[in-house]
């Protein structure tokens, strides 16, 4: 029985690796195919370096999915950290509080088919991501 | 993961052989921009064929290596960006804008041994 999901503890930058490594081979098995698995990746790769920057620990899991005849690949990177005061503003290209382009949440939410995110001030931030087969 | 820098002629080139974490990126631009002095080079390839990732924070990266080598007297050039890892930058929102590139190293060697104005 292959896996078909897989959870990364965020603490270190080498986690960030490690992540996005488990995304595109799960991406794989999925059977997403061209740039894809690099897109889902690259996605992984920048809400593990959100968690830390601006949390310092957190998790990725990740989790293949099914829904109206399709497959897909479910991201959702969690951190126990500030939470974020304005959502919206973080989602804004070029925004950043952490000395950093402030394009990784905006890319990532462009690099896959859905994405959302919740944040509580002082409880924490969870991002949710879908990529669907074509 | 440290990425070896070779010396060739008067051009130093650093081969990326693996995944680069965050501290690898930053230990390779810092490592450059003080190589380009002990060695007296004027070009820089970076070699970044093996790659299969190129997120925000790796673009910014070697955006700043370029900058800081332009600084130190020398010439960068990223070769070898996979045609997925292109895809994923443009749609990123990520152009590299400022950073010469060319598809491979022999490119990017003649792209460094052409005379260019100061």
């Amino acid at each position: 029985m292959m896996a078909t999901e897989a959870r990364v503890d965020i603490a270190r930058d080498i986690d960030i690796v490690t992540a996005r490594q488990h995304g595109r081979e799960l991406a794989g098995r999925i059977g997403f195919t061209g740039s894809d698995p690099t897109l889902i990746a690259t996605a992984i790769s920048e809400v593990a370096r959100n968690i830390i920057v601006y949390s310092g620990h957190g998790e990725i899991r990740l989790e293949m999915i099914a829904g109206s005849g399709r497959e897909g690949l479910l991201v959702v990177a969690s951190d126990d950290g500030p939470g974020i005061p304005d959502v919206d503003l973080a989602m804004r290209d070029g925004f950043s509080t952490g000395n950093s382009l402030g394009i990784g949440l905006p890319g990532a939410r462009r690099l896959m088919d859905e994405f959302e995110i919740l944040s509580e001030m002082g409880k924490g931030t969870t991002i949710t991501m879908r990529k669907w087969r074509r | 993961m440290s990425v070896p820098i070779l010396k060739q002629g008067d051009v130093l080139i650093a081969s990326v052989q693996a995944a680069l974490t965050d501290h690898d990126l930053l230990h390779l631009k810092d490592e450059q921009a003080n190589k380009v002095g002990y060695f007296r080079t004027r070009g820089v390839i970076i070699d970044v064929t093996a790659l299969d990732v190129m997120d925000s924070f790796a673009t910014r990266t070697l955006r700043n290596l370029a900058a800081m080598t332009h600084l130190r007297g020398a010439e960068t050039i990223i070769v070898g960006i996979q045609p997925d890892v292109a895809v994923s930058l443009v749609q990123l929102g990520l152009r590299l804008e400022g950073v010469a590139t060319a598809l491979d190293l022999e490119e990017g060697l003649a792209w460094l041994a052409q005379p260019r104005e100061a």
